[in-house]
């Protein structure tokens, strides 16, 4: 047995004290747990473990195979984003949300451009076109989000086909993605005022057919998972948070939903005219893992019916405001060196006009005012309500904007539906809170 | 659950007398100049929360542009007097009914009721933040049953009132969604805790406490969340630097994000 000063001897050199560690005190760990006589034993899974989604790290203490306590520590992908965007200009704020829940960035851009355009007074005047979109690609996002909660919550039951079939379906997704937005993540897309540009020729028929194939594709998920009793099994009554207890720890999205409670934001406080699209709020009423399984992939379903509407709506029009004094003036084009202005509207504002010069240089440096106040913006994510507090002192920059990020308030709701379970019932109960870290950690 | 309508009040016929005189007649600097006209929209009603001298965020005699002069206050939308439009007045004639019933003044505890851009804000005391936010979520005609998390921001020109945290509470119910704002001082950045009642506040409130050093008076383990355990500061204070180095880009020199021009 080693005692400390042997593992780790001090020793006097010109550079000061070293310590020399050779080795931990491991014996003595286990020797007291020996004389302790419990199986009382604190594990941290994570933060890097394959099936703890990402940089999360879960504090277990744990009875024989019985979770007693569960924590979770987060912050390890914090990056600062809701400070960096008090030093950027309003629409370079898109480009810097886009990447908090990296799953679900047409829902981060939406929401952080519904807010800006709320301080600014322009709901109404939002193109017909623009916001049609924005439905558009926030359902799409809304598909390819639950294709990675089906797949990473199959994977870490083992269940690989799962994980093959979901990121293989996200991929058609993320190629609609590319070509609208040149970019199959962080698209910083959407705008203030609007949209980036418009849609590319090719995209809607691009969509259709995904659409078609999708809706084929949608009940394979059923026959490999939905009445499989190997993945009913470990779903069931695992996770288990009823109304009482979500209302309480604030989940939202298809936690909740999967209480019985039909709460979905597109219904009861509708943005974005969702109002006018017709939709089913999938609900469950089993409050557990295998209830929340069901409602993502009737999600799907009902995604897929709002994206054939929205095809069916796409009129040609603008999709910038018409407001010179807050549309981005660029035009972009794809140049050799990647996507940029168009050389058309280079020369145009460089050889023809003066004043547009100047504009598209005040607006492009300086960028545009946000009359003060403050705005509350939610919307239903695909994981539950994702709420953005924007402030503005009447500048150029946010004056500070806060994410109620729902990963982050559902993650919360860990120890209520792990304590008392089996150890290999949290990754399931952590799979169908379906927590993205960039999203938590901002 | 309400219906879409009557969730939230339509912003063209909603009365707000505070902010918007209606009359065309009415001598009203911001619309004779054109607000369409001009960059900045910075009125001269509302409360003051920051007096902002100079130009590009130049602050140590650095601005040569000749605007180093220029005093701007920056103000905030201001109480709104009723009524307030809408499912608001009887949110509010719920709340100060509530509140005399439990033998607390309204005014004691509400500073002030703004209504801005169809949101309706409650400015709470501190002392008694607790037992608003007890009679939101308990009393039958309000049952603000969900919070949806604390927001702070830091006003270091607003004096007295320095932090302040903000609530946005959401009736299940009704459909509704409000705002609770209330302050500290810097001197005293204290604000008791709601986790209590929502405990979903749990991880938000440390997450505000981590970032703006408010610390909430009861929280059951009020530690840092996102930044490391050991870490100095608050970094989301408006006077915590952002920090980065200035990098090359095409051969020019760009300063950091925090050191570049600044036109608020």
């Amino acid at each position: 047995m080693t005692t400390p000063s042997a593992s780790a001897s001090p020793r006097e050199t010109t550079e000061g004290t070293v310590y020399t560690v050779t080795g931990g005190d491991w014996d003595e760990v286990v020797q007291s747990a020996a004389e302790a006589d419990d199986e009382r034993i604190i594990v941290n899974m994570g933060p890097q473990h394959p099936s703890t989604h990402g940089v999360l790290r879960l504090i277990l203490e744990i009875d024989g195979e019985t979770v007693t306590e569960a924590r979770c520590g987060i912050g390890y992908l914090h990056t600062g984003i809701e400070k960096n965007l008090e030093f950027r200009n309003w629409t370079q704020g898109t480009t810097f949300v886009t990447r908090m829940d990296y799953l679900m960035p047409f829902f981060n851009e939406t929401a952080y451009c519904l807010g800006v355009e709320k301080l600014l007074g322009i709901e109404d005047q939002i193109p017909e076109r623009a916001t049609v979109v924005r439905v558009l690609l926030m359902e799409l996002n809304r598909i390819a989000s639950h294709l990675v909660a089906l797949a990473t919550g199959g994977m870490e039951l083992g269940a690989t086909t799962m994980m093959i079939s979901g990121f293989r379906d996200r991929e058609y997704i993320l190629d609609i993605f590319e070509l609208i937005t040149g970019l199959r993540m962080n698209h910083a897309f959407i705008r203030p005022g609007g949209l980036a540009q418009d849609l590319p020729p090719g995209a809607v028929d691009q969509i259709r057919e995904f659409v078609k194939t999708m809706t084929k594709t949608i009940p394979d998920y059923d026959k490999l998972a939905t009445g499989n009793p190997i993945f009913k099994a470990r779903l069931q009554d695992v996770g288990y948070l009823d109304l009482t207890g979500c209302v309480a720890l604030g989940a939202t999205g298809p936690i909740l939903r999967a209480t019985g409670l039909p709460h979905d934001l597109r219904k009861s406080n509708p943005y974005c005219g969702y109002e006018t699209y017709d939709f089913e709020v999938a609900t469950a009423d089993t409050c557990d893992s295998y209830g929340r399984f069901l409602i993502r992939v009737e999600e799907m379903r009902q995604s897929l019916r709002i994206v054939e509407q929205c095809l069916d709506r796409l009129k040609p029009g603008p999709v910038m405001v018409a407001d010179k004094k807050i549309a981005w003036p660029a035009q972009l084009a794809l140049g050799p060196d990647g996507l940029g202005n168009s050389l058309d509207h280079i020369k145009k504002i460089m050889g023809t006009s003066m004043e547009a010069l100047i504009h598209h240089f005040k607006l492009v440096t300086e960028g545009f005012r946000v009359p003060p106040g403050q705005a509350y913006v939610a919307i239903e994510s695909p994981k539950g309500e994702l709420g953005v507090h924007v402030v503005s002192d009447g500048g150029t920059r946010p004056y500070r904007v806060h994410y109620r990020d729902p990963s982050f308030t559902n993650l919360q709701a860990t120890a209520a539906m792990c304590e008392g379970g089996q150890v290999a019932d949290v990754i399931v109960a952590v799979a169908s809170i379906d927590p993205v870290m960039g999203g938590v950690d901002r | 659950m309400s219906d879409a309508n009557d969730s939230k009040p339509n912003p063209a016929d909603e009365p707000n007398p505070a902010s918007e005189p209606k009359s065309a007649h009415e001598p009203n600097p911001e619309k004779d100049l054109g607000t369409d006209n001009l960059p900045g929209q910075r009125g001269d009603h509302g409360e003051e929360v920051r007096v902002q001298r100079g130009m590009f965020g130049a602050n140590n005699g650095g601005d040569t542009s000749g605007y180093g002069g220029l005093v701007r206050s920056v103000r905030l939308p201001g109480p709104a007097v009723r009524p307030y439009g809408g499912w608001f007045d009887e949110v509010a004639d719920e709340l100060e009914g509530a509140l005399e019933e439990q033998d607390l003044l309204p005014e004691t505890a509400i500073e002030k009721t703004v209504v801005d851009r169809g949101e309706l804000t409650f400015h709470v005391v501190r002392e008694h933040l607790v037992q608003v936010a007890r009679t939101l979520r308990d009393d039958p005609a309000l049952r603000f049953e969900l919070c949806t998390g604390v927001s702070g921001v830091h006003y270091p020109g607003d004096k007295g009132r320095e932090l302040h945290a903000v609530y946005h509470l959401r009736s299940l119910t009704h459909g509704r969604l409000i705002r609770v704002e209330t302050s500290a001082p810097d001197s005293d950045p204290h604000v008791p805790s709601l986790v209590a009642l929502y405990p979903t506040n749990d991880w938000h409130e440390r997450e505000t406490y981590d970032f703006f050093g408010l610390i909430f008076d009861g929280h059951p383990a009020l530690t840092r969340i996102m930044m490391p355990d050991d870490w100095q500061g608050f970094p989301q204070r408006k006077d915590y630097p952002l920090g980065g180095i200035p990098v090359e880009y095409k051969g020019a020199q760009i300063p950091a994000p925090d050191q570049r021009r600044s036109y608020s």
